[in-house]
């Protein structure tokens, strides 16, 4: 090891942003790990990635054959405008939540904002909203004639600025998915080492450019993480858009199944769809960029003292609740005045028990099999950087980004076909809950990994450890954080995930999401009232129990 | 605290949030494993006596329906809800190995393409007679089971029928710019494009569909939200099909202020779409599944339409819901269903005036 690298391991906290040298490079690995990833981890995790890949084989098939219609379609002046509608979108949702989720995670993990564990709960939960009941309860709410025109009406108030298109998608989209970030940010936050902002403070930072210099820049993996889930969740989701009327190119596609049956015009489009993944993928490998983050020298992890607030405390608590109030009040409250209005009208509460318990059942195992997969992935892509670990990484970002719908017929053509002892299976359904959601886990466990030091792994396998007993014992402790964030966001995803679900679970089982959509699709909005309202409250449980894990305050 | 107290504990802790869930998946699981079957001749029997349906149909209107059938048949039957087109995409999807062995969709244009792709089996002529043959298909392959009434609905706060145009055309009116609502992405709404350009021909119906979108008219998903917004008069008239203003009456009362109008010209915005069913040909069940058929055009199933779902029945000598205007009062298009089955030249037309992207 050369000197100067010796001297910069050894400062109090590592310059930003260092250079992207080839020294740089190399030097996320150790000496001992240079060599090599162990032949079982690079196979495990470029197999696990390969299987994520199949829907990109299905798409690929079905795209086979078909010529000069395909590229009629993808070169109208129209799809081109959809495609760029979408690509605005993605970039402002993900903006907003940025702007949303930072100062959040921020004053509920660092201050002394009062009910700072109950907020983050709260924050959390939107989560869960479908798109489609988010967008319902905007538009019953915020719409031209909503309840808020209807409150206002006494003042002249006749009409309402139309909330459709652009403005309304922006808005639901950023108060559905902002959760991402915000979880993400704050897992980074806990592994954050906090001597990093002590020392810039003793260097004479004030505290505010101790946040600006030391504390953003090391939260850039999380950052790109969470902004990562953000953005493919937009440009992904129907329900949203289409109940604000806002033409995106996931809806294209959704005409072109729904209406045709042409599946493969759709898969011309869901391919240029995969593009636009990829494109973001090399997007946020280049905003992350190849700076260590991990603490370098030895020291105690200590009890961080939280911030003082000061008179800042009330424009913190209004901010906090006023996000909350928006995102999850409002359609609760919508969901709640339906359920009291049907109650009234003599509506019948139909047992749900049935699909709750299948919810937390399937969103349970998926949290825990999903995080499990993601675990190998994580770890061989941060670990041993290279050709193969950055394209086994960045893989498992397609079926994120492709349309539920596209996913889920793509397992339902290899399951019927190839392995019919499989097909609609609770192993099935657990493993379309993977190809759609498996970088939610990964993410926020890369986030992790990479405020760890691998000296620490390297002391172990120093002691005598074999690379397995390291992992296990060192590696996967201080993971923790990473895991639970992963947990949390992989179960409140799929406990509310339809199209696989409705497609590849087994016949007849019913969960609280496919309760609700049911009840929705054809108005029967009482009936949803009851699902919405137990999955909100079971996934509160959950999030409870998962962030009751979290270092103390 | 030491370090390798820290770990312990960190490690204990994780393993503790993984075995929680890991055991209340499996609590949960365990209480709804189907008994297990003791010996091979009673799963034999079971086999035999089985059925799955993908039904594109609402669980909330159909599942009372199959309910039914189930106690009184005594078949152990399966569902998979799901929606229509969806479901249509999945048996395509599937091929042969399709467990399914009824499709029952909810319009026919779903109904058209599978059968299309020759995904059904022939029906028995008793089933087939019992519908009038406008409402099934011509070879036999699949049948109606209810019917679905394109209509106007309005604004009663702001509208009376009499202010209503005698058909489609008549939207293409300066006096309803920006007041008509339709759901260009809705199979039901692209069923009725498809028979405007087999009565009026293509040129005919680009010219209204032009005309309407020069005239402001206002996109939404499906029919719920439209009928929803024409009576919160954000719009004064939705194209949508009859039932759905009955679910929103039931829910919010008599005085919720929208209604239904058959537009008094006839033509293709007073046409009848229809539910129905078809038996798949890689049925592992058929006898179960021309059962099944049978059953909903039943009179018990028919009435059970009328009366909770709020459609038309087609099976002679069953009424209407005496809200609705009685099938034979509508003046209903000269159209044959099985003429609607160019779903692809109705989506190229819509993409091409600018009502889809």
């Amino acid at each position: 090891m050369s000197a100067s690298r010796v001297a910069r391991s050894l400062s109090p906290f590592p310059r930003r942003p260092l250079p992207p040298s080839e020294e740089e490079t190399s030097a996320q690995g150790l000496p001992s790990q240079r060599a090599r990833a162990p032949l079982s981890l690079a196979l495990t995790a470029s197999l696990i990635a390969l299987l994520l890949l199949l829907p990109l084989l299905y798409l690929l098939v079905r795209t086979l054959g078909i010529g000069q219609e395909a590229v009629d379609l993808l070169l109208r002046p129209r799809t081109l405008r959809i495609l760029w509608n979408s690509l605005a979108l993605t970039v402002a949702v993900t903006a907003v939540t940025l702007l949303l989720a930072m100062p959040l995670a921020w004053l509920t993990v660092r201050t002394d904002l009062p009910g700072r564990r109950l907020w983050s709960l709260l924050a959390t939960l939107p989560l869960v909203i479908p798109s489609y009941v988010g967008g319902f309860a905007l538009v019953a709410t915020a719409g031209p004639k909503g309840m808020l025109q209807e409150l206002l009406a006494p003042l002249g108030v006749e009409r309402l600025p139309s909330i459709y298109g652009f403005p309304g998608a922006l808005w639901i989209l950023s108060l559905l998915t902002y959760p991402y970030l915000f979880l993400s940010i704050r897992s980074g936050l806990h592994s954050m080492d906090p001597a990093l902002e002590e020392a810039a403070r003793s260097l004479g930072h004030s505290p505010w450019q101790a946040f600006w210099r030391v504390t953003l820049p090391n939260l850039r993996p999380s950052m790109t993480a969470g902004a990562l889930l953000v953005a493919l969740y937009t440009l992904s989701d129907f329900g949203a858009v289409s109940l604000l009327r806002f033409n995106s190119f996931t809806r294209a596609i959704y005409v072109q199944y729904l209406s045709s049956f042409d599946r493969s015009l759709a898969a011309v489009l869901s391919l240029t769809l995969v593009a636009l993944t990829m494109l973001l993928l090399v997007a946020e490998r280049r905003i992350r960029g190849r700076t260590r983050y991990y603490r370098s020298s030895a020291g105690a992890v200590r009890h961080r003292r939280p911030i003082a607030l000061g008179r800042w405390r009330w424009p913190a608590l209004l901010f906090t609740l006023g996000l909350i109030s928006a995102a999850l009040l409002a359609p609760a409250g919508v969901i709640v005045y339906w359920l009291v209005r049907g109650l009234l009208a003599g509506e019948q509460l139909l047992p749900v028990w049935e699909a709750a318990r299948n919810s937390v059942t399937a969103a349970g195992l998926a949290a825990v099999t999903v995080t499990a997969l993601a675990l190998p992935v994580a770890y061989f892509n941060v670990r041993f950087p290279g050709r193969l670990s950055n394209l086994v990484g960045q893989s498992v970002y397609i079926g994120y980004g492709l349309p539920g719908i596209v996913v889920a017929l793509s397992l339902v053509f290899f399951g019927a076909n190839f392995v019919p002892f499989l097909y609609q299976t609770l192993a099935m359904l657990l493993f379309a809950y993977a190809v759609r959601f498996l970088p939610q886990a990964m993410g926020t466990i890369r986030a992790t990994l990479l405020h760890l030091n691998p000296r620490l792994e390297e002391a172990g396998q120093s002691l005598g450890l074999g690379p397995r007993a390291v992992f296990l014992r060192i590696t996967l402790p201080l993971l923790r954080p990473g895991i639970l964030s992963g947990l949390a966001l992989v179960f409140l995803t799929t406990i509310k995930e339809l199209p696989a679900t409705l497609l590849l679970s087994p016949t007849g089982f019913t969960t609280l999401a496919t309760q609700i959509w049911s009840a929705t699709d054809e108005a029967f909005f009482a009936r949803a009232a009851a699902p919405a309202l137990l999955l909100l409250l079971v996934s509160a449980l959950s999030i409870l129990l998962i962030m009751s894990q979290e270092p103390g305050d | 605290m030491s370090f390798r107290d820290r770990l312990s504990r960190d490690r204990l802790s994780i393993a503790s949030v993984v075995a929680l869930l890991l055991l209340g998946a499996v609590l949960l699981a365990g209480c709804q494993v189907p008994a297990p079957q003791t010996t091979k001749e009673s799963q034999a029997s079971q086999e035999a006596s089985k059925l799955v349906i993908y039904s594109g149909r609402n669980e909330n209107l159909v599942g009372p329906l199959i309910q039914q059938f189930r106690e009184a048949s005594g078949i152990q039957v399966e569902v998979r809800y799901g929606g229509t087109a969806e479901l249509a995409a999945t048996i395509l999807e599937e091929g042969k190995n399709s467990p399914a062995d009824v499709f029952y969709g909810q319009d026919a244009g779903a109904l058209g393409a599978l059968n299309k792709a020759g995904r059904f089996a022939p029906l028995p002529q008793a089933i087939l007679e019992r519908v009038p043959e406008r409402f099934r298909s011509r070879d036999g392959n699949w049948v109606g089971t209810s019917g679905r009434a394109r209509v106007f609905v309005y604004n009663t706060e702001e509208l009376t029928e009499d202010d209503l145009p005698d058909d489609h055309w008549g939207l293409t009116d300066p006096r309803w710019k920006g007041q008509v609502g339709w759901a260009p992405t809705n199979g039901s709404f692209q069923a009725f494009v498809t028979a405007m350009r087999v009565l009026e021909g293509e040129e005919k119906a680009r010219e209204w569909l032009e005309a309407m979108i020069a005239n402001d008219v206002q996109v939404y998903p499906k029919n719920t939200p439209i009928v929803d917004a024409t009576a919160r008069g954000e719009i004064l008239v939705g194209l949508v099909n009859h039932y759905y203003l009955y679910r929103f009456i039931a829910e919010e009362g008599e005085s919720f202020p929208a209604r239904n109008y058959h537009p008094r010209g006839g033509g293709p915005a007073a046409m009848i779409n229809v539910a129905g069913a078809g038996i798949l040909d890689t049925a592992q069940h058929p006898e179960a599944a021309e059962k099944f058929v049978a059953f909903l055009l039943s009179e018990t199933a028919q009435r059970y339409v009328a009366e909770t779902t709020f459609e038309y029945p087609l099976v002679e000598g069953v009424p209407a819901h005496p809200m609705l205007t009685p099938l034979d009062q509508i003046p209903v298009p000269d159209l044959d269903l099985n003429d609607l089955d160019d779903l692809q030249g109705t989506l190229e037309l819509l993409r091409e005036v600018g009502a889809l992207d």
